[in-house]
């Protein structure tokens, strides 16, 4: 066996190390260490001059095992693995210790830290000696597409990656696709019509050769890895024949059966058979259900619809028998944009959402103001009226410690535009109630200016309350804001007519599940985690999948917009490549101790591992290209004859070994 | 233009007991807005708060003695601030340091408290004299159940009613419980919060050492005010014994089925949640359980209930201070008991008796509206 020949490299990081851990020392002491031939400190090892130190060693001094004690695995091990690939070793001969988070971020005592640095880099050392070459394979990567969520992220990133000639299967949980944006009335700062900007790109969706449109439908299981998912789609029934509707809408007109339209947000009605909006995509019926007499009467009742569909799409059989479809597809790159949705304010019982009729949220206004929305773009109280005064209530549910702690970021803008569209379309007075201002976007503090020329009255304090117990004759029959107006020093009530609800933007109520099936993390605060907040924004932990749009937290359309192009750049940079690098620190099995018993098969979420019949027994084998090398076989394996290369047991050992090692 | 000079001392003190959490405060007025001051006279919390922040307390400010403590602003603040905890800091910045003045009914108090170990200047010696005639033994090592009714249920003439009441329940059923020595002293619940700490820490200490002395487990408290210090201040300095208020411990005699009341009372009750059970303590439902097992009573709210009841007026050592008519926040509760049809307004602190009694009298309803303890309802429907 060749000698063992170890470099030790301590970083200094600026003072981020060095202002707690004595890096010199610790240099000192890691040079005594058995098969440490050279042992250095630098101010910052991840700089050029800091990896050529590596790779001159590696030539010079003939070094075959690299340690570098610095920060984080996460951002720089691939760094010094490449130094020392380029160095011309195998990059898997190199060893981490993080004495940043691990050690000088978390500690005040520097001789303690100092300590504690040595045994990280002893531990290190210990590792890297036992360290084995590995190699690096690659494997086809399926150029598919799957973007889950058929909003503006979603259909952006579609349109993208379709543009390039690449198939994208896009899966839609609503019967149109449009998201939160269909609904909108006109978008900030610009005031264009959201329908206007929006329809042509539905329609591009609809009708692009290269994207697959699952509507009304939901993925159920994603298995594989990057590269290879496999994916199982529930596509929900419609109760119409698809092939044959032709979007006539007769069948809802004569529909007796109605409910509050989800569209509209209960502002209007909707029928039991419907499209959901004028521009849906596709423009096809859907059934609810729940709601028509005739599924309901197992055939017995109704049957309007059937009997004036021209087009035979809606028959006894399409409403008694369809069932929902399971279709199964694979992907290479996955990219999830499930948008987010608006809190409900009923948990503020002081603010009378639920309670007072004219007390509304944001996308009820939108839907109020829209030219094609129920009031015909009319401002309009309950009972018919038109408002003489709004109050517009920013940070509901935002910025709040009891609700979300986070800033919405759209919030303060909206209520802007709404401010201006109450001017547009009523007499209105507009009276906003905000904490700060926040208006930073590309032309938004512009139309701040514009919305206060316009005559918007500001009021700076959150509202503690809306009532309509009036203490005079001014404030009877209106509804009382009361908030104290922080910059006069005075308690105010406000008498209006209609309270708009500038509600906060929440991470949807199902992402948890969504969170499950595609592997994804979640913040604190519900929203799903991207891989770097500064630095790999849309990527997420598991490799292959993205995240664009409010999914990851609110944003406006711009940002949106901008991040689902991004997540599309990734899928189409790993399409072009065509192949993935597997792990290569991955399972391995020794099939003279494995007794075949499937519990390896059981717990891999990968299906890496499979037990098949060899030479008359039974014994597992390993699928290098799906293993992850993420260990969950190893410790199920009750022989012992799963390991993971790169985390032998021996090595393991070794590393405890030397930790409990008394320096 | 005035020059911006912070009072360092006094700002250590307060950043210290408000802690990092005024730091947090971003000025919305929220505070401001749920005060209930708000709706009979102006006071700005948030302003205190960032005065607070800087530094720049106006101490001389009658503002500084006005916080009830009632917690509604603590309990909705969108970051948290722990609003009570800065005006307890101020006032101690005023009475530890002597940069302000001390009202002067208060002072009294705190004089009497610190002296005799109750606020009403009674002779200490007399503290057990409410339970002469009930034939209620003195706690001993293995008694039970030690009772506490702290100052006012002691010597209060009227509230003594409510003192007398448990007792009576309490033999009524049998219950082996007993009453502490002479050398018991106020709780000093809201004394400390009136900035006097090194009293409340002397009476504190006092209480501890006679309770572990005489191997107390569990004390059973009619006030909300003597639960919240037991229960949530004394252990960390060394108290520790289960807590049980009053309400919390009938209500669950009459689930095991041994309080049982039978007795007709064909009354509109009305009850009025404590700042101290309610807010700080979040104890909402035992006291209503206890009413709706009266035969007879019917059951109304007051339209801000729970966690948006109003307060008496009578937190934070209010209780010593003159609140002028007008301002008396249980004027409008009675008001609006009287709205409501209420024919009893039902309490379950001595604080809320004392102020419902004064504003029933004083607004000339003593004859159509009642002010009861809930211990004295359930005495009269024992039967």
């Amino acid at each position: 066996m060749e000698e063992i020949r170890i470099g030790v490299y301590i970083c200094h990081c600026g003072f981020n190390i060095a202002g707690v851990v004595n890096v010199e020392e610790v240099a000192k002491y890691a040079a005594t260490l058995p098969s440490v031939v050279i042992s250095r400190e630098y101010r910052y090892m991840c700089s050029d001059p800091g990896q050529d130190l590596i790779k001159n060693d590696i030539k010079k001094l003939g070094l075959n095992r690299v340690v570098v004690a610095s920060c984080s695995p996460r951002m720089h091990e691939p760094t010094f693995r490449k130094a020392v690939a380029d160095g011309g070793l195998n990059p898997y001969l190199y060893e981490h210790a993080n004495i940043r988070e691990h050690c000088s971020w978390v500690h005040d005592d520097k001789e303690l830290a100092t300590k504690k640095a040595k045994d990280l880099v002893r531990a290190a050392v210990k590792r890297v000696y036992r360290h084995e070459p590995l190699v690096v394979k690659e494997a086809p990567l399926n150029p598919n597409v799957l973007v889950v969520g058929g909003g503006i992220a979603g259909m952006q990133a579609a349109l993208d990656i379709a543009n390039g000639q690449n198939k994208v299967y896009l899966v839609e949980r609503d019967p149109s696709i449009g998201g939160h944006m269909i609904q909108l009335d006109r978008t900030f700062p610009t005031l264009d019509c959201s329908e206007c900007i929006l329809t042509p790109k539905m329609s591009d969706v609809g009708h692009h050769p290269f994207i697959e449109l699952f509507t009304y439908s939901e993925v159920e299981e994603v298995s594989g890895s990057i590269g290879n998912f496999k994916i199982k789609v529930r596509k929900k029934a419609r109760h119409i024949d698809e092939s044959k509707c032709i979007g006539c809408n007769v069948c809802e007109e004569k529909c007796p059966w109605k409910t509050d339209s989800e569209f509209e947000m209960g502002l209007a009605k909707r029928k039991a058979v419907y499209i959901p909006f004028a521009q849906a995509i596709p423009h096809l019926a859907v059934v609810d259900p729940n709601l028509c007499a005739y599924i309901k009467s197992d055939g017995k009742k109704c049957g309007a619809c059937i009997k004036v569909c021209e087009a035979q799409a809606i028959t006894p059989e399409t409403l008694l028998k369809q069932t929902d479809q399971i279709v199964e597809f694979d992907v290479g790159t996955i990219i999830v944009a499930t948008g987010y949705d608006q809190f409900d304010p009923s948990v503020i019982p002081q603010y009378g959402y639920g309670k007072y009729d004219n007390v509304l949220t944001g996308l009820h206004f939108e839907r109020m103001t829209c030219a094609a929305g129920p009031t015909g773009g009319k401002i309009l109280l309950k009972d018919g009226r038109e408002p003489e005064r709004i109050a517009l209530v920013h940070c509901v549910g935002s910025r709040d410690q009891n609700y979300h702690e986070y800033c919405s970021r759209v919030c303060c803008m909206y209520a802007l535009k709404y401010a201006h569209l109450a001017k547009e379309l009523s007499k209105a007075d507009v009276y906003q109630f905000y904490i700060d201002m926040r208006c930073f976007g590309e032309g938004y503090e512009e139309f701040y200016k514009r919305c206060s020329e316009e005559g918007v009255n500001f009021i700076r304090g959150k509202v503690a309350k809306i009532t309509d117990e009036a203490l005079s004759d001014e404030e009877k029959g209106k509804l009382v804001v009361i908030s104290e107006d922080t910059l006069l020093g005075k308690l105010v009530r406000v008498p209006v007519d209609m309270v708009i609800l500038c509600s906060a933007l929440e991470a949807r109520s199902d992402a948890e599940n969504v969170a499950r099936i595609f592997n994804l993390n979640r913040r604190a605060d519900g929203f799903f985690l991207e891989r770097h907040v500064k630095l790999d924004p849309v990527a997420t932990p598991t490799d292959g999948i993205f995240i664009a749009g409010c999914c990851e937290g609110p944003r406006d359309i711009p940002d949106t917009v901008a991040q689902a192009e991004a997540t599309a750049a990734k899928a189409l940079s790993l399409i072009s490549k065509g192949t993935i690098t597997t792990e290569a620190a991955v399972s391995t099995v020794d099939e003279s101790i494995c007794h075949g018993c499937g519990r390896c098969e059981e717990i891999c979420a990968f299906h890496a591992p499979k037990v098949a019949s060899k030479n008359g027994t039974l014994v597992s084998s390993i699928n290098e290209t799906l293993c992850k090398g993420c260990g969950a076989c190893a410790v199920v394996c009750p022989t012992g004859a799963i390991s993971i290369k790169h985390f032998t047991q021996d090595e393991i050992l070794a590393e405890v070994a030397a930790l409990t090692e008394v320096s | 233009m005035e020059v911006l000079s912070p009072y360092k001392e006094a700002t250590d003190v307060i950043l210290e007991a408000g802690g990092e959490p005024l730091k947090l405060c971003y000025q919305c007025g929220l505070c401001t807005g749920i005060c209930p001051w708000n709706l009979v006279r102006s006071f700005l919390v948030r302003r205190i708060m960032h005065e607070a922040q800087l530094g720049a307390v106006d101490f001389g400010s009658e503002d500084v003695w006005t916080c009830v403590t009632c917690r509604a602003c603590v309990q909705r603040c969108p970051r948290g601030v722990e609003i009570i905890d800065v005006m307890r800091a101020i006032r101690r910045a005023v009475a530890g340091l002597g940069i302000g003045v001390v009202p002067d009914a208060l002072r009294i108090s705190a004089k009497n408290i610190a002296g005799v170990g109750n606020p009403l200047g009674e002779a200490p010696e007399k503290r057990n004299d409410w339970a002469k005639d009930l034939g209620v033994k003195k706690f001993a090592s293995g008694t039970k159940i030690l009772y506490f009714p702290c100052c006012v249920p002691s010597y209060d003439p009227d509230v003594k009613a409510v003192s007398r009441s448990t007792a009576t329940i309490f033999n009524k059923l049998g219950i082996d419980y007993g009453l502490i020595g002479t050398e018991a002293k106020c709780c000093g619940e809201a004394i400390r919060k009136a900035g006097h700490e090194d009293t409340f820490q002397s009476l504190a200490q006092n209480n501890i050492n006679l309770f572990t002395s005489n191997g107390v487990k569990t004390v059973v408290v009619s006030s909300p005010h003597c639960y919240h210090t037991f229960k949530n201040e004394y252990p960390e300095l060394g108290g520790k014994f289960e807590v049980v208020h009053i309400t919390q411990y009938l209500a669950s005699l009459i689930d095991e089925g041994k309080l049982k009341l039978s007795k007709k009372i064909n009354k509109k009750v009305i009850y009025s949640d404590p700042c101290y059970l309610g807010r700080h303590n979040e104890i909402y439902d035992e006291p209503r359980k206890i009413l709706q097992s009266i035969p007879g009573v019917e059951l109304i709210e007051f339209p801000d209930a729970r966690e948006n009841g109003l307060c008496c007026g009578g937190g934070g050592g209010r209780i010593w201070m003159d609140t002028p008519k007008g301002e008396r926040f249980s004027d409008i509760r009675v008001e609006q008991a009287v709205g409501k049809g209420a024919d009893i307004i039902a309490i379950a602190c001595p604080y809320c008796f004392l102020n419902y009694r004064d504003s029933v009298l004083s607004m000339g309803k003593a004859e159509t509206m009642q002010v009861k303890d809930i211990a004295e309802l359930v005495a009269e429907a024992i039967g």
